[in-house]
């Protein structure tokens, strides 16, 4: 018999980053007890590192803006594969989000008449980016966990979740997960579960993402039966660090180009002029000249492209490099020293400035950045109902990067941070709802809680097994070199083969040293949800034959109409081949991917869609 | 200095780099003991990517709190060669070359495992911060759908809102560094910090003078800025957040009319002879100077000598 601890709550959300924060704060607010489970101390999840800022039609500095262009912006960023009501809510809500971080202590930068300030952004069509110098991240989660503080909300802090637990119904009424400090193991019973674990980027070798983004929320959901959609779909952000390789894949925000940045090759030119796409041709300045007049004042001149959206620059620079144009390090230069005095780019970007000082010796006031394409995102993730973020998963409910539909194929920059607080909201209202109308107290299996403990505990009685470390670093490699930013079909299988191999190696981690704060036993109960999501975006990849957004198939370079008009579909199927997978988990060989039409938009949204640019 | 370059680059492997020894604490809350690690090192890196190498090749289990790795989350606290800092903005370049580079967890705190310490102290310290309690909005701000504040206005808290929550802050304190005994009823820089942002937030209508005497203990801080000296967000906290409060404290009587208008126009800061002119009341501590880089006290708990560790194998931390 397995011993652990039990906890009894009507919601349990996983995660306290944004999304995981603002659906804590949501579901208290509605007299629900509530509890949030996080695998780091509170305030150090991945929300903090956002920087550029938040977007929200709010309007303070071009009264043009309202949510209609927000919407038509982030339905054109993403290729048109986003969920139409979801960039719709998103764009309606962000507003009001953001006033309220400000009424809970948020201290935003203030334009001349006092109000919030926002800045330009690649994709958006107006300023719209509400911000905190460069550090907008940590202001939104500090406000948060100061609120959910505030409330009362109980916090169970440097818990690892392992897997989601069901009720005899089905229904999704718990997990099981354990306290790193300690290493015992700890069960809650929950009404209702909501899924706000962040991205997957730790699974590449080169990413802005921390050690927690391993995509835990992604895997359990699919293990747990909801639907998977858009896996294929990973935003490389095309400013990160390249050096020293210490710092490689390190985040400069894009609030470096929306302030006057611009990116040159080896031979001194600004190379994006060369790569405006003829979706974006009608808005973007085709001269230096031009684009340099739109920074002091928007009406005298289009956009400059280096202001594109991410998916346009990341494939820009690849292709620079590749084309032998690159910097000493394999990156571009990203110059803003030629472009703003020292005290203005200070003011304005004081991380970036410290970060290049302190990390790589470099003064961003005097010279070019070098950067190049980080991973940074997924677009795709858990499939959720826009309104409730209900997954197909009955009792089980998503919200932020785990979730998936608002970004379709690639996401406009600040819209994660907007994203986080209007999903996260009305992921606490989905879950309190559910919630509420469950009367009956909740039994849990103990069946499937003795399982996932014991798949847990078993690498500490194996002996000469693998390291789990180089389980992990192979495992990037594979994904870094066969599922990066340009893909092939030949080299997708290559790597599906690759993941079997890593796979089957998963299974023989042995470890030593105690389940007390062991950071290799949490890395070997990390793996399972990183092969997870790397074979989901293998499969996604191989699938989505074209070119959309971040997934770009170098043997399929064209959007494709037809495939546009589908997300692909992941879930398990029903025949488990015995044994299962990684961990005690369900076999990832049973996945089925299936083409589904995406939602159909109704005219009157299409008519924004239409309308002159 | 050009020639030593030359040198490593020529003695050093592929990557430009070469060996290191890391002098790593281990052990738990009943003891422990350093035990030296030699691992090889790569040009620019920063102390954390050799404690993860560390990891990855000699020791697995060697607990290490991190997340981003980019000095925005405040995890990866600890004692570098006895000072307190982050272990992802400590680049190995800036350490005595040649040197073991030790390493231990932060002593004002409970150990856990390893470097890893129990910050719990904190998290209750912040229950304990009555919130944000903001004034009503005007039927403009109604209208414009927002509060209204300066810029200017709004910079003397956003400095405080830069803090990472690190708390090397806390651990440098003299107050608590030593004695348990000051944890129950203070409340250390990084909440004088907080409280400081809430009392300069322009929204904000709480007074919180009375709650950081009797109950955070202001009156125990003897602004020796050791608090200052390790942030790594380079926040001034002692002149910035701690003197002004102290002032504001002591002010006599605790004046609501003086309170208002300092919270509504710019509060002019004291000179430093006025400021030192404050008796800072009774602390554990003595009253110090201003200690420089290294006269930060080091670390004691960690104690014995080092254990040279040659393979996985053996690199059991002492029982």
């Amino acid at each position: 018999m397995a011993e652990y601890e039990t906890h009894d709550f009507d919601v349990v959300i996983v995660g306290a980053g944004g999304a995981g924060l603002r659906a804590a704060i949501e579901a208290r607010s509605r007299g629900l007890r509530t509890a949030l489970v996080c695998k780091s101390l509170l305030g150090k999840a991945h929300t903090v590192m956002a920087e550029g800022g938040v977007a929200a039609a709010m309007g303070n500095v071009q009264d043009e803006d309202n949510w209609k262009v927000h919407f038509r912006d982030t339905m054109r960023g993403g290729k048109m594969l986003n969920n139409w009501r979801m960039a719709e809510l998103h764009a309606q809500e962000s507003p009001d989000r953001v006033r309220e971080l400000e009424e809970w202590g948020a201290l935003f930068d203030r334009t001349k008449d006092g109000l919030i300030l926002q800045r330009d952004f690649g994709g958006h069509r107006y300023a719209r980016l509400a911000h905190v110098g460069d550090r907008t991240g940590l202001e939104l989660i500090r406000t948060l966990q100061q609120k959910a503080v505030a409330d009362g909300i109980e916090v169970f802090m440097e818990v690892k979740v392992l897997r989601l637990l069901h009720d005899a119904d089905g229904v999704v009424s718990g997990l099981v997960g354990y306290w790193r400090p300690s290493g015992e193991f700890v069960v809650f019973k929950a009404k209702a579960v909501v899924m706000a674990t962040g991205g997957v980027g730790k699974s590449w070798m080169y990413t802005s993402n921390s050690w927690e983004s391993t995509g835990d929320g992604h895997a359990m959901s699919l293990w747990a039966g909801a639907d998977l959609i858009d896996m294929e779909c990973i935003q490389f952000h095309p400013t990160g660090m390249v050096w020293p390789l210490s710092v490689r894949g390190i985040l400069v925000t894009e609030g470096v180009r929306g302030d006057g940045g611009v990116l040159r090759n080896s031979d001194g030119k600004r190379f994006m002029f060369d790569y405006i796409p003829p979706m974006f041709a009608a808005e973007t300045a085709d001269s230096e000249d031009e684009g340099d007049k739109w920074y002091d004042d928007h009406t005298a001149g289009r956009r400059p492209p280096e202001l594109l959206p991410r998916d346009e620059v990341a494939r820009s620079i690849n292709t620079e490099v590749k084309a032998g144009r690159g910097s000493p390090h394999g990156g571009v230069f990203l110059d803003i020293a030629s472009r703003r005095t020292a005290e203005d780019i200070r003011r304005r970007l004081p991380s970036m400035y410290h970060q290049f000082k302190e990390l790589a010796g470099v003064d961003i006031t005097a010279e070019a950045m070098e950067v190049g394409p980080t991973c940074h995102y997924i677009m795709g993730g858990v499939r959720v109902d826009a309104d409730s973020t209900a997954t197909t998963a009955a009792g089980l409910f998503a919200a932020g990067e785990v979730a998936a539909g608002l970004h379709g194929a690639n996401r406009l920059g600040g819209n994660s941070l907007s994203d986080l607080l209007v999903f996260g909201r009305r992921a606490g209202v989905g879950a309190a709802e559910f919630a509420s109308d469950r009367h009956r107290a909740i039994t849990l299996d103990e069946g499937q809680i003795e399982a996932a403990v014991d798949a847990a505990v078993a690498p500490f009685s194996r002996e000469d097994g693998e390291n789990p470390y180089d389980v992990q670093h192979d495992l990037q490699e594979t994904m870094q070199s066969l599922v990066g930013i340009i893909r092939t079909g030949s080299e997708l299988e290559e790597a599906l083969g690759k993941l079997e191999v890593l796979e089957e190696r998963a299974t023989r981690v042995s470890l030593g040293g105690g389940h007390r704060y062991n950071p290799g036993w949490n890395l070997t109960t990390d793996l399972p949800a990183m092969l997870t999501v790397s074979r989901l975006t293998a499969l996604g990849a191989i699938n989505r034959k074209e070119s959309r957004g971040g997934h770009t198939r170098d043997d399929f370079p064209k959007p494709v109409a037809e495939m546009g008009a589908v997300n692909f579909v992941q879930r398990i199927t029903g025949d488990q081949p015995s044994g299962g997978g990684v961990g005690g988990t369900p076999s990832i060989r049973t996945i089925s991917v299936t083409p589904e039409p995406i939602p159909g938009m109704p005219d009157e949204l299409k008519e924004l869609m239409e309308e002159a640019t | 200095m050009a020639e030593d370059d030359l040198m490593a680059g020529e003695a050093g492997d592929a990557d430009g780099g070469g060996e290191v020894t890391m002098r790593l604490w281990r052990g738990d809350e009943t003891g422990g003991a350093f035990a030296d690690y030699v691992i090889p090192a790569q040009d620019g890196e920063v102390v954390l990517d050799v404690i993860h190498r560390v990891q990855a090749t000699a020791a697995p289990d060697l607990a290490c709190r991190w997340n981003c790795k980019a000095g925005k989350c405040g995890s990866c606290s600890a004692e570098i060669n006895g000072r307190p800092a982050l272990m992802c903005m400590t680049r190995m370049d800036t350490l005595p070359a040649g040197e073991a580079v030790t390493v231990a967890p932060m002593r004002t705190f409970p150990i856990l495992r390893d470097l890893v310490t129990d910050v719990s102290y904190n998290y209750e310290v912040a229950k304990r911060i009555p919130p944000f309690n903001p004034r009503a909005k005007t039927a403009d701000e109604e209208e414009a759908g927002g509060y209204r504040m300066q810029q200017i206005d709004v910079e003397r808290s956003q400095e405080f809102r830069k803090c990472i929550e690190c708390f090397l802050c806390q651990d440098v304190c003299h107050v608590i560094r030593d004695h348990e005994e000051n944890k129950t009823a203070f409340a250390g820089p990084r909440f004088f910090a907080r409280s400081a942002e809430l009392e300069m937030h322009p929204l904000d209508v709480n007074d919180r003078r009375e709650l950081l005497q009797k109950d955070q203990g202001l009156g125990k801080c003897n602004i020796t800025k050791c608090c200052t000296e390790v942030c790594p967000e380079h926040i001034k906290i002692t002149d910035n957040a701690i003197i002004p409060l102290k002032e504001r404290v002591v002010d006599a009587s605790y004046d609501p009319v003086a309170w208002l208008g300092r919270k509504i126009r710019n509060r002019t800061k004291r000179t430093p002879a006025e400021a030192s002119a404050d008796s800072p009341a009774t602390g554990p501590a003595a009253i110090q100077s201003v200690p420089a880089a290294h006269g930060i006290p080091a670390p004691t708990r960690p104690s014995g000598d080092p254990v040279t560790v040659a393979s996985a194998a053996d690199d059991s931390p002492a029982e």
